[in-house]
């Protein structure tokens, strides 16, 4: 039995790819975009410096991402997050600059407020089934009215350096203070070392049982891949001013969420509700609870977001975040969820934000203006949809 | 004879079965022909390909209607000649109002814009042949069924209809509104209409249909004109032999595990029970079937019993090895030890797109992760072991259950059930739509089961199935249990009879028109 099974894997190379294309064409695609834009600008877009700035801007799309995908794959949709990210870093900016409360009590109070806020519309959206393309629509415009009404239309800032350091701080250098920042070396290679440990140590196990699905090559090529980038990465970034802060959140984040996503019950039965609702009920899950919980999350990372972008901002203004609601959802679809429900990644809607990063920081880079960066994005998404649907089709 | 239809050699193949093999039926004009039959005997499959669903050319034999030969394309040809048929499933658009119903897709309109004065004026005359006494602008949303079914018929009327097909247009009215709905036909019929009704109850046959045409596997085996006992339709609807097609099994039957008293439940909208007063026990060790005819109220009594998951719960108790048992949502009823395999594997049973490993452990999930983090060894170890023991036939445990056949399918449905490890086993329809090796398996599985002490109900509308792995018998009709015997006193003749008799005394239980009246008021 297992000698067939073995043989029919073996023979399954192309079988392999057919079903893995989303995931490896995604990756394949960012790879592409950024060669392209590096040769474009001349070299500009590795430089330490812009690549620096590549994960402060693009920061508070990755970390709305991870939540986006998990509401997605339940099969809902959140509109609000840019509101609710602008009407958090309002609080937040009131409650530093005009009450003066001390930098970590406005961390947690306004991750809470991101919390009950997304437990209002989880709740409307799980227990009374109002379709979540409306409640969050509704959510949208609440709280950009309520983020114009706390700052009165006016900016709140500046902030005191503390709270900045969130976004635009570096992490410092335990081994003084020469170049390359060494903390940040030991931080970017040791997680290399260890991404490439977990990934060897799984492969290990699944051939032991023989289930290693994915064939050698792609195995040793993918993994060489991003261990390569990150150690050079680290040894770019801890040459000019060290890992962002922000880098260190999202890159948690990540760690986290795929994690969650994949390898935990709540995970699996988000998928399961998205894939089928119906079975997922009657297989005992408590549906409800789990999209209710999904939402909560979604709103504190919306908070969480909001307090890095007002703190890279140095200000609370009332049309910040306006759009990214848009940003975050293109990410999760570029990388590879389905409307539907039931189909998504974390790494997937990663490297789908950064799609959309390096080509907004490229096109900058190269003078093209917003017109065309919107034209060029939309036909992105929609290029990478339709690979989607005919990719499906096909199988 | 002047014959309106005459339907010659019809042969139908689906891949692997024969739907319809030679299929002969001459219909008088003028006259209600019933069609019987048990399920799956082809009729809905006969009427599809008299209809034009199944298109001319996917079928073999002819079809000669008013004398001529007919090639419908697709359901306009055949309307275009006046066939009209009303499915089961009502095709009303609940949003909309009977006037609006009635013409979709067909509308009074010049250059496109609707003439509604016309439409309702039309629509109010359709509505006074049919008698039914509602506005042309109602919602048909807020009609009940027996109103619905009315809609239908105008709407068939608006057509120019020769030939009426009902395919079981009585199987969700209650009594009153059946005995309506026949009047009507009766007169149509006394006008000149000609209509065919496929119907399961052959008291509202003989009540009006003039000639009987009975179906079985696939091919026509009796015609009756006017009346003949029912004991003889019964025999003709039933009459293939049983062969060893069922594992043997020495039966070990314990103690009453499970005992179900006076449950009902109503549909959602409240006029109409879907279980009325049932009550039964359940042993350790016994396979105890459910017979009955589609619409029975089985399904309805097994999904309400797990966890309240279908219809309206109004009464009734639960007690497991004596103690009452809180069943009421799905999470108690798997923790009381309960499991229900749904006979609608792909909608209810599986995530399609996902995987049979990830697939086997959803309905517990802490039995492959400890602390809430899912450990793969195990999960993977858990998917194997099942695939091995109950021989799940696939590439590997990674293959996405979309790709598997139906009786492979139905496997990983049970093996996630299996590893919920219940006690109670409630398996719905097991063997629908499987090929015969696969079920054998399924068969295996459930004597294996029983014999491990695991108590086991099997709902199943093959009655030959039942007689061959049950213990005891309960017979369903119409919302409530009409019989229990030992498997050994069973058979197909006395279950059918059974049915069939229980169907001809009702009323008392099912709520009258005020009743309804009453009842939505309050809501």
């Amino acid at each position: 039995m297992s000698d067939i099974s073995q043989e029919q894997r073996q023979g399954d190379t192309f079988g392999f790819i057919r079903r893995n294309i989303r995931q490896y064409g995604i990756l394949f695609a960012l790879i592409i975009i950024m060669a392209f834009f590096q040769i474009v600008t001349g070299g500009i877009l590795f430089r330490p410096v812009n690549l620096t700035n590549l994960f402060l801007q693009n920061s508070h799309i990755v970390i709305m991402a991870v939540g986006m995908l998990l509401i997605i794959v339940a099969g809902h949709i959140d509109l609000s997050v840019g509101s609710v990210a602008a009407f958090v870093g309002a609080l937040a900016a009131l409650m530093i600059v005009r009450l003066g409360l001390p930098i970590p009590v406005v961390i947690v109070l306004s991750l809470a407020a991101g919390a009950i806020i997304g437990a209002i519309q989880g709740y409307w959206i799980a227990y009374w089934k109002i379709p979540s393309f409306i409640v969050t629509l509704a959510g949208m415009l609440v709280f950009r009215g309520l983020t114009m009404w706390v700052l009165q239309g006016q900016s709140i800032g500046p902030f005191p350096r503390e709270f900045q350091m969130l976004s635009s701080g570096f992490i410092p250098d335990l081994f003084g203070p020469d170049k390359p920042n060494t903390l940040s070396l030991i931080l970017g290679w040791g997680a290399a070392c260890v991404i490439l440990w977990l990934q060897i140590r799984n492969r290990r196990r699944e051939e032991a049982v023989g289930i290693a699905d994915e064939p050698f090559a792609f195995f040793a090529a993918k993994n060489a891949l991003i261990f390569i980038a990150l150690a050079w990465m680290s040894w770019a970034l801890a040459n000019f001013r060290g890992l962002p802060n922000v880098f260190i959140v999202m890159a948690v984040l990540v760690a986290l969420y795929a994690f969650l996503s994949e390898r935990t019950t709540i995970g699996r039965r988000i998928f399961a509700i998205g894939g089928n609702a119906k079975a997922a009920k009657l297989s005992g899950i408590n549906s409800e609870r789990v999209v209710f919980l999904t939402f909560v999350n979604m709103g504190m990372l919306a908070a969480l977001a909001g307090m890095v972008v007002s703190a890279r901002l140095n200000s609370a203004t009332p049309k910040a975040g306006t759009g990214f609601e848009l940003d975050v959802i293109a990410a999760v679809f570029i990388g590879g969820a389905s409307m539907a429900g039931g189909v998504g990644t974390v790494i997937g809607a990663v490297v789908g934000a950064f799609i959309m990063g390096v080509m907004n920081n490229g096109m900058s880079i190269l003078g093209i203006g917003i017109d065309y960066q919107q034209v060029i994005k939309g036909l992105v998404l929609m290029a990478a949809v339709i690979f989607d649907v005919s990719n499906k089709s096909k199988a | 004879m002047d014959s309106i239809l005459e339907m010659r050699g019809i042969t139908k193949e689906f891949p692997g079965v024969k739907a319809l093999d030679n299929v002969n039926m001459t219909v008088r004009r003028g006259e209600i022909r019933a069609l019987v039959g048990e399920n799956g005997a082809g009729k809905s499959t006969l009427m599809k390909v008299l209809s034009g669903v199944y298109p001319h050319g996917t079928y073999d034999g002819e079809i000669l209607y008013n004398g001529k030969p007919m090639a419908f394309r697709g359901i306009p040809d055949s309307e275009h000649q006046g066939i009209v048929i009303i499915h089961q499933e009502l095709a009303l658009v609940p949003q909309m109002s009977i006037a609006e119903n009635i013409f979709l897709g067909n509308e009074i309109a010049h250059r496109g814009v609707i003439d509604r004065q016309e439409t309702n004026r039309r629509t109010a005359e359709l509505l006074a042949k049919v008698g039914l006494r509602e506005s042309p602008e109602t919602k048909v949303g807020t009609l009940g069924m027996g109103k619905q079914q009315l809609v239908e018929i105008a709407k068939a009327l608006s057509k120019k209809v020769d030939l009426l097909i009902l395919d079981e247009p009585t199987s969700s009215l209650n009594e009153n509104d059946s005995d309506a709905l026949l009047r009507l036909l009766a007169s149509f019929r006394d006008q000149g209409m000609t209509a065919i009704l496929i119907s399961h109850k052959l008291n509202e046959i003989s009540q009006v249909c003039d000639s009987i045409t009975v179906l079985r596997d696939g091919a026509t085996v009796a015609h009756h004109e006017g009346m003949v006992p029912e004991s003889q339709i019964i025999r003709d609807m039933v009459g293939r032999s049983m062969n060893d097609r069922y594992p043997p099994r020495e039966p070990k039957i314990g103690e009453v595990v499970m005992q179900v008293k006076d449950w009902t439940v109503s549909d959602p909208s409240r006029d109409r029970l879907l279980v009325n007063n049932a009550s039964f026990a359940l042993k350790r060790g016994e396979v105890l079937g459910i017979a009955g005819l589609m619409g029975a109220g089985r399904t309805e009594l097994a999904m309400s019993i797990f966890g309240r998951s279908m219809g309206d719960w109004k009464s009734g108790e639960v007690t497991i090895h004596g103690k009452p048992a809180d069943l009421s949502t799905v999470p108690k009823a798997i923790a009381a030890g309960l499991a229900y395999v749904t006979e609608d594997r792909k909608s209810l049973g599986l995530v399609l797109d996902d995987t049979i490993r990830r697939n086997i452990p959803l309905a517990n999930l802490p039995g492959v992760a400890p602390k809430g983090v899912i450990d793969r060894q195990k999960e993977g170890q858990v998917a194997r072991d099942y695939r091995k023991q109950i021989n799940i036939r696939s590439s590997s445990i990674d293959q996405a259950t979309v790709n598997l056949s139906g009786g492979n399918q139905q496997k990983v449905v049970l093996a996630k059930w299996l590893f919920s490890g219940p006690e109670i086993l409630i398996l719905d329809e097991p063997t629908r739509g499987i090929d015969v090796g696969a079920k054998y398996e399924i068969y295996t599985i459930i004597r294996d089961l029983a014999a491990a002490g695991k108590s086991i109900i099997v709902i199943s509308s093959e009655m030959p199935e039942l007689l061959g792995i049950t213990d005891r018998i309960l017979v369903m009709n119409e919302g409530r249990l009409v019989g229990d015997m030992p498997t050994a006193e069973a058979t197909q003749e006395r279950i059918m009879s059974v049915i069939i008799k229980s169907g001809h005394n009702l009323t008392d239980e099912t709520l009258t028109p005020e009743e309804i009246e009453a009842e939505n008021a309050h809501v």
